[in-house]
């Protein structure tokens, strides 16, 4: 028997594993990340292990789960920050295998930190004129020799460091020091700066960690917005949940490592694992 | 045959002493995460104590060295005190800098009291040689005294940070210093103690190399330093069997790649061996890596 | 607006070094500088040059280079060499235009090595890559002692731990290179200053520059906007070893003899010196602690013995003060009570 009709014959069929949900409008889009068997040990202990989801190319997905279940993880890993011992990562249908993060962020992924992570020392404009790097680019000869590329790039580099500035309203902080901004305002310009690598995937680690109900509010409008102006998906880590529940469409939860329940809030607020992950489990008479 | 095993031998001589130094550096960085670039003059000032007190105050040597040993202690402790304890919270720069500071300090103090002319560091030991292969190769005593003091130390020390209360509390405070201060570890005494005890080994470490090789001049101590300190990188800085398989490699390139490559290139070799260990091992042979958490 | 802002800093602060040479220039030509002093005036040059170009890689790119002056030899033997060339092979006896293409050439070898030396050093971090560049430092003056080149005629002859090379030795091992002619001049090194200045500063309000201070600040965030970050600290790296090859061969061709141990790890430190005196990241700073600490040995002749004593009781006390805020508030306490106590708790 040749070799290729055994290996045929021992070849087992299964049913391929389901795609998750996305929303109907984005149907005939391709997903913007599919996410398969993600997964990543640190010395023997799975941090995150099977992790399947897939994002509409303009969703707000929501990653929602107790303390310490990994959901910051799964952003470490699909920012190539980590690298994941298994599964596969594909962004607008290219495989991210062996990126690195500038990577990613030129594949079109872009992220804030639960930390934040501004560049605290320089100005709120040049904190986006970070974000533009790639976008509007000159060369390192021309910066240092001022040619005519340096001019024309410094000019736009600024006017759309602006109209990005312009969402959050900051335009009149620009020449302020971004880490003497208030909180809050800290929290947008790292979305402001993150927007500014020309994303298709935005992914917010806490947004409204810190901010009060009224600026809560204000950011789901914002989010909503940011995803209607500028046709990209956006994901976030949030422990709020009026702002999950308002604002994501599908919910993904994560415990230990592994997704319990993926659905519609609605879906997500009736299910009972979820209700005992969080809650605990109720006491048998 | 016989000259490789005499190159081996004055390597594991020479890579002895580098271990003891490298020892000083690996304890300091391990507990207080500095480099103490002013280590290897430690080494200078505790080989001229003992010099001082044998040529001038005619004591015998054992003494000289428990005295050149007291002297680094209180010396290492004062260091500490003064210059690297004001600046437990200021940035990794500002602290090697000061280190640089004091390095030049005791240099130039040195070459004041004692000026620039090199002194001829007398025969410290003299146990008798051992005579191999019909006097072919001669093991001096200095040598056996290095190596047997190099295992002497290693040993201690092991038992000391393992065994001990104050050795425990040390090994507490270079794994976090804030959580051995909650269990009530006296940090600043802890690290006080681990430059007593490096300093203490520098002296020795100064007496040995001094005898093996006898001139002594303010700058005796910075090259051996860096070498020593190169060391204990190699090995995987914070770790102490680390400082110790570093010394005793570095001090076997050295004596071999001189004698075999190039005199000129021999410190060009050792160097050119640590980098490409880095490379490959990026925290040091015994290191362990450190990632960043996001 | 900002744009403008950084061209006019630019612009005072070319102004303010043009003048001090000038002031310079006519006390040398009316004869009001003391002839040590004169003398002193190139090695100046040269280490505001090596000072404003290491304030590159440790204040703006924020990696601790300790082999700065690694690079500066190669500059130094590279200009004596290419000078001693360019005139035997094509009868360049224009000093000017010889001293020029000589630290052109010298930038040029001191970048190629800064590029092969970066790749190994930049992988690493903090204190590792530290003692890389100072490995590499005294590798490099290791195997500069073992080099020889010599000229035969038009040919160049280079050989590895081999003294016998033919013809008229340029540069002779340990013995390093001998009767060099003596082309540098104090309004060339102005230049060199200048041009420092123009690419240093430059450099920062560009692009790059901002690239370069992100990955510092938060490699992290940096490297999730899509910056290289390694290629960045690489462009900062090469751009000061460039630099400081071109400050070592102003400084090798306005010295009779120069060896390699001349640029040994000591002076490495002492630039350093400098770029923190003067404030990490603070070109002017730099500037300013070069040409002071420079000069200052000078004017100190009669304590000779304690100068370097001083030096390091100073660079002690500044990062006392400025990295600890009790010895700030005692030193307050301190100066008051020696003039009388009515005014200690003013201060405190």
């Amino acid at each position: 028997m040749s070799e290729t009709v055994k290996r045929r014959q021992n070849t087992k069929m299964v049913p391929a594993p389901s795609h998750g949900i996305i929303p109907e409008r984005d149907l005939y889009d391709s997903p913007v990340l599919e996410a398969r068997h993600l997964g990543i040990e640190f010395g023997g202990l799975k941090a995150v292990d099977d992790f399947n989801l897939v994002i509409g190319k303009t969703e707000i997905a929501g990653l929602i789960g107790p303390n310490g279940a990994g959901k910051t993880t799964v952003f470490n890993l699909l920012t190539k920050v980590y690298q994941p011992t298994m599964g596969s990562i594909m962004l607008n249908g290219r495989d991210m295998h062996g990126m690195n993060t500038v990577q990613a962020n030129k594949l079109g992924i872009a992220r804030t930190f639960q930390n934040i992570r501004l560049f605290d020392n320089m100005t709120v404009e040049d904190n986006v004129r970070i974000g533009l790097h790639n976008q509007i680019s000159y060369g390192m000869f021309s910066g240092i020799f001022r040619l005519p590329a340096y001019w024309q790039g410094e000019k736009r580099q600024h006017e759309k460091a602006m109209e990005l500035l312009s969402i959050f309203d900051m335009q009149d902080m620009a020449k302020a020091q971004a880490g003497s901004l208030p909180y809050g305002a800290q929290r947008r310009l790292e979305i402001v700066r993150a927007l500014a690598t020309k994303p298709s995937l935005l992914l917010l680690d806490e947004p409204a960690a810190g901010m009060n109900p009224h600026e809560t509010e204000e950011l789901m409008n914002n989010i909503a917005r940011i995803r209607d102006q500028f046709h990209i998906a956006i994901m976030l880590i949030e422990h709020d949940m009026n702002l999950v529940m308002g604002v994501c469409e599908g919910i993904c939860v994560l415990n230990y490592g592994r997704i319990i329940a993926k659905g519609t809030p609605d879906e997500i607020q009736s299910n009972p694992t979820v209700i005992e992950a969080y809650l605990g489990k109720k006491k048998e008479g | 045959m016989v000259s490789f095993l005499r190159f081996l031998i004055n390597g594991i001589s020479l890579g002895s002493v580098y271990a003891i130094i490298a020892l000083g550096y690996t304890m300091v960085y391990g507990i207080a995460k500095m480099l103490n670039f002013a280590h290897g003059d430690v080494i200078m000032v505790g080989a001229y104590i003992a010099f001082c007190a044998m040529q001038y105050l005619n004591l015998p040597p054992l003494l000289s060295v428990l005295c050149a040993m007291l002297v680094c202690t209180c010396l290492g402790v004062i260091i500490e005190g003064l210059a690297y304890r004001p600046l437990r919270q200021a940035p990794k720069l500002a602290v090697l800098i000061t280190a640089i500071g004091v390095s030049y300090f005791l240099q130039n103090t040195a070459l004041l009291i004692w000026s620039s002319n090199p002194k001829v560091f007398p025969s410290v030991f003299s146990v008798g040689q051992i005579k191999l292969f019909d006097g072919n190769l001669v093991i001096s005593s200095e040598t056996i005294l290095t190596i047997a003091a190099n295992i002497v130390i290693m040993v201690a020390l092991t038992l000391f940070t393992g065994r001990t209360k104050m050795g425990k509390a040390m090994r507490a405070v270079s794994e976090d210093k804030g959580a051995a201060e909650l269990m009530g570890i006296n940090v600043n005494r802890t690290i006080s103690l681990t430059f007593a005890i490096g300093s203490a080994l520098a002296a020795v470490a100064g007496v040995l190399l001094c005898s093996a090789y006898p001139t002594l001049q303010p700058t005796t101590g910075s090259m051996p330093g860096i070498k020593a300190f190169t060391a204990a990188v190699f090995g995987g800085i914070g770790s102490i069997p680390g400082a110790m398989i570093g010394g005793l490699l570095l001090g076997i390139i050295e004596i071999l790649g001189k004698a075999y490559i190039s005199t000129e290139l021999g410190d060009a070799l050792v160097f050119a061996v640590l980098i490409i260990v880095l490379l490959f091992k990026p925290a040091g042979l015994l290191g362990k890596p450190v990632n960043e958490k996001v | 607006m900002k744009l403008k802002k950084s061209t006019v800093n630019n612009l005072i602060s070319f102004g303010i070094v043009i003048i001090a040479f000038i002031v310079c220039q006519s006390m040398i030509s009316t004869g009001m500088m003391k002839r040590s002093l004169r003398g002193q005036m190139i090695p100046i040059c040269v280490y505001i040059v090596m000072a404003v170009s290491l304030n590159l890689v440790v204040g703006i790119s924020g990696e601790l280079s300790l082999g700065h002056a690694g690079f500066m030899s190669i500059g130094a033997f590279s200009g004596i060499i290419a000078s001693a060339w360019l005139r035997a092979a094509f009868g360049l006896e224009n000093e000017l235009v010889r001293l020029i293409l000589s630290m052109i050439a010298a930038g040029v070898m001191a970048g190629v090595f800064g590029a092969l030396i970066g790749i190994p050093v930049l992988r690493l971090r903090g204190d590792y890559l530290a003692i890389v560049t100072l490995a590499f430092g005294e590798i490099i003056r290791n195997v500069l002692n073992c080099l020889y080149f010599s000229l035969d005629g038009k040919r160049l002859h280079v050989a590895f731990n081999n003294p016998n090379v033919p013809g008229t030795i340029l540069l002779n091992g340990p013995n390093g290179a001998k009767d060099v002619a003596k082309i540098a001049t104090f309004p060339a090194g102005f230049v060199l200053i200048l041009f420092t200045l123009f690419v240093v500063m430059n450099l920062i309000n560009s692009r790059s520059g901002r690239a370069i201070m992100a990955a510092r600040d938060n490699r992290i965030a940096a490297e999730a906007m899509g910056i290289n970050v390694t290629k960045y600290k690489m462009m900062a790296f090469v751009t000061a070893a460039v630099l400081a090859g071109m400050a070592g061969a102003l400084y090798g061709l306005s010295m009779a003899t120069v060896t390699a141990s001349k640029f040994k790890f000591d002076t490495s430190i002492l630039v350093l010196v400098f770029v923190v005196l003067g404030g990490i990241g603070n070109i002017w700073g730099s500037i300013i602690a070069a040409a002071l600490l420079t000069v200052l040995p000078e004017l100190l002749r009669a304590f000779a013995d304690y100068r370097m004593l001083i030096y390091a009781i100073v660079l002690i006390l500044v990062m006392l003060v400025t990295n600890n805020p009790t010895m700030r508030a005692l030193l307050g306490k301190l100066v008051p009570r020696r003039n009388g106590r009515q005014k200690g708790g003013a201060a405190a």
